[in-house]
């Protein structure tokens, strides 16, 4: 430290003798070889006081107190701006840990919309955040029925992300297409209710269609109904079913309900992202959804989902606050 | 946003008033309102909701794990005074067959179903 004050009072009287600027960059040299030394900004100053007393002993005492002051909250300075860098640092890992979560999520929960002869399907599932807290899953043995769960899990992020991929690997377990709705909700219904703390739970609306007959039979969860639109009435139904949500008690018994599907008919299967329209009390969202749908029922399954979003997500002020997820069955 | 909680023990009935809403950020502050009460065999705990503006599934679920909580003690919960965009929520999740809910307003529910 001896020997760093000695260098500091040359490079210091150096700069007053003349305010150069090479004189100011030996300062700015000296002052990184400090740094290597982990040397505080406080000692710095401690050290130019110490040599200042030195070049101008009749440096008045005020200045001494101001010097004094000055080390003090370059102190406290020190303290706050270590804290701020270590929260940085801890920020910066957990961004990288999600990261790592939302690729496996995707990775773990994609499925493929099939692609089939007798029925047009398209999807479209959006996050709020980086984890989605709606899950889609297609069953689908080819020839004779595709199976669909539209869930929502109640929260979002993380914790959300841990309980979907219980509902996946339950999805999993069932296997075939052909299960009826009721047995896949009552099934579903035990592992999560098993597995879950009390505030957890999760809706779905199960539906499957048989493909020789174009029968869609449905049961829900605690779902928000799904929009089914009869074109040989040219009306809108809604789809709901009696049905407590999964998770919350054991052995609950679920219903299930069959329409058949027709030429122009289409079912449009969503969460409640795409109902729930946060600060508008009046907007009666589900009628947007059918207007907007037969405004554009001459496109694809998918293309109608992908204009759903874009409407809806103009619509709301502020964007949409929840995920979106929206699935369309298009006969 | 903002939310307000308020109790009152009048007997063997817990009435508590929530104001605000009730969504991700305010939910784990009722959380702890409601977990800090004592919750003795034939209490009442009646919630009154005509002051939530807004309730989402986070907030469903602070509401489920009470009412089990409360069943577990052997005592009783109700909600009361749920708006119609309330009670729809409760309606569509199925949690209004398993709950004890009364409405100032008379609501009809139409589930829609053919």
């Amino acid at each position: 430290m001896k020997e760093l004050k000695i260098q500091y009072k040359k490079i210091l009287v150096d700069y007053i003798e003349n305010q150069s600027e090479r004189n100011l960059y030996i300062g700015q040299n000296f002052i990184r070889q400090l740094i290597q030394k982990n040397i505080t900004p406080e000692e710095v100053i401690h050290m130019h006081k110490q040599v200042m007393e030195e070049i101008f002993p009749e440096l008045p005492v005020v200045s001494r107190h101001g010097y004094d002051f000055l080390i003090e909250i370059m102190v406290y300075f020190g303290l706050t701006l270590k804290e701020h860098q270590m929260l940085l640092e801890q920020q910066e890992e957990m961004r990288i840990e999600m990261n790592v979560a939302t690729k496996i999520q995707s990775v773990l929960l994609k499925t493929t919309v099939p692609q089939i002869d007798e029925i047009d399907i398209g999807m479209l599932s959006i996050p709020i955040r980086k984890m989605n807290g709606d899950y889609v899953h297609f069953l689908n043995d080819e020839e004779n029925y595709v199976g669909v769960a539209v869930t929502d899990v109640v929260g979002k992020g993380v914790p959300a992300a841990l309980c979907m991929s219980m509902v996946k690997y339950g999805l999993d377990t069932l296997e075939y297409a052909e299960n009826n709705p009721s047995y896949v909700l009552e099934v579903l219904n035990r592992i999560i209710e098993k597995s879950v703390d009390d505030s957890m739970f999760v809706s779905m609306f199960y539906g499957r269609l048989d493909l020789a007959r174009s029968i869609f039979t449905y049961g829900s969860a605690g779902h928000e109904p799904a929009i089914y639109y009869n074109a040989a009435d040219n009306a809108f139904y809604g789809l709901g079913a009696k049905g407590l949500l999964l998770g919350i008690m054991p052995e609950m018994k679920y219903e299930q309900t069959e329409i058949p599907l027709y030429e122009g008919d289409f079912i449009i299967m969503m969460t409640d992202g795409v109902t729930e329209f946060r600060h508008d009390d009046k907007i009666d969202s589900r009628k947007i959804i059918e207007q907007l749908a037969l405004t554009y029922s001459h496109l694809s399954a998918q293309e109608m989902c992908e204009k759903l979003y874009e409407e809806l997500q103009k619509l709301q002020e502020q964007g949409l606050d929840d995920d979106f997820t929206v699935v369309i069955f298009k006969k | 946003m903002n939310i307000n909680v308020k109790f009152q023990k009048d007997g063997e009935v817990v009435h508590g008033y929530i104001d605000g809403e009730i969504d991700t950020y305010t939910a784990p502050i009722l959380r702890e309102e409601l977990d800090a009460l004592e919750i003795e065999k034939d209490l009442l705990v009646q919630l009154d909701l005509s002051k939530v503006s807004y309730l989402d599934s986070t907030g469903l679920g602070i509401f489920v794990a009470f009412y089990k909580k409360v069943v577990k003690e052997n005592a009783h919960f109700k909600l009361v005074g749920l708006t119609a965009r309330l009670v729809r929520l409760f309606e569509i999740t199925g949690l209004s067959e398993l709950m004890d809910i009364e409405t100032n307003t008379k609501v009809e529910y139409n589930n829609e179903s053919i």
